[in-house]
């Protein structure tokens, strides 16, 4: 039957699998989501760069580079503190890639933004201030 | 999307065109990407999981250890809605 619907075209076939960590993005806390990611515990390093402007006239679109030094980092993960669901983006980084990564993010208004590293089974932290002068999660 | 080899590395710029529309724009459900994929030559090197505060029209840049010329890069991309789409570069 299942068969049926998809060869008719009537079901989409979606991609199978794919983990998004709901409990983490859900969470309305900065603690709260890095509980979820398993990153509770943190340790700050000057191995972790964030790169971006220290002013964002437009909150919609603020450029966010960031990368790590830390050995063996393999996974980052992006906390904007004051956004109503501060899990911005998380990346698992494989054999291959290395641990760098530049978005554009959303900031509803001004906010540290916290960066998690994870190397070696231990967590990794860096924040930088970046200050909103039109928000961007509405309108 | 752009792969270009860079310092010995391969540096990948791709935009996704997706609303990225938060709750408060829908006044109901967001709508948004929430999985990507990045693949060199068939295997996955970078898993992301994103959220509605991502802008829309996303772009990203990534960094590949090492390179050549020719090697195959490919982006998916997996939305709330179950859409998905990808987009498909050779290294310059």
């Amino acid at each position: 039957m299942l068969a049926a619907l998809v060869v008719g075209g009537l079901l989409k076939p979606v991609m199978a699998l794919a983990a998004w960590n709901k409990e983490a993005f859900a969470a309305k806390s900065p603690g709260d989501a890095l509980n979820s990611l398993g990153a509770s515990s943190t340790e700050p390093s000057k191995g972790i760069v964030i790169d971006a402007p220290q002013i964002a006239e437009n909150g919609a679109v603020v450029p966010i580079e960031i990368s790590s030094s830390i050995p063996n980092t393999t996974a980052i993960a992006v906390v904007i503190e004051k956004n109503p669901f501060p899990l911005a983006a998380r990346f698992d980084f494989k054999d291959g890639a290395l641990p760098f990564v530049k978005l554009n993010a959303k900031m509803g208004e001004t906010s540290d933004v916290r960066v998690v590293a994870t190397a070696g089974g231990k967590h990794y932290v860096a924040t930088r201030e970046i200050k909103v002068t039109i928000g961007g999660c509405g309108g | 999307m752009r792969a270009t080899l860079a310092g010995g590395n391969t540096d990948v710029r791709v935009l996704m065109t997706h609303p990225m529309e938060t709750a408060q724009q829908t006044k109901g459900a967001p709508y948004f990407i929430q999985n990507i994929t990045v693949k060199v030559n068939g295997k996955p090197v970078i898993e992301g999981e994103i959220s509605q505060a991502i802008s829309r029209n996303p772009v990203f840049s990534f960094r590949l250890k090492g390179g050549a010329k020719g090697d195959k890069i490919e982006v998916s991309w997996l939305d709330n809605k179950g859409e998905t789409n990808k987009t498909e570069t050779a290294v310059a």
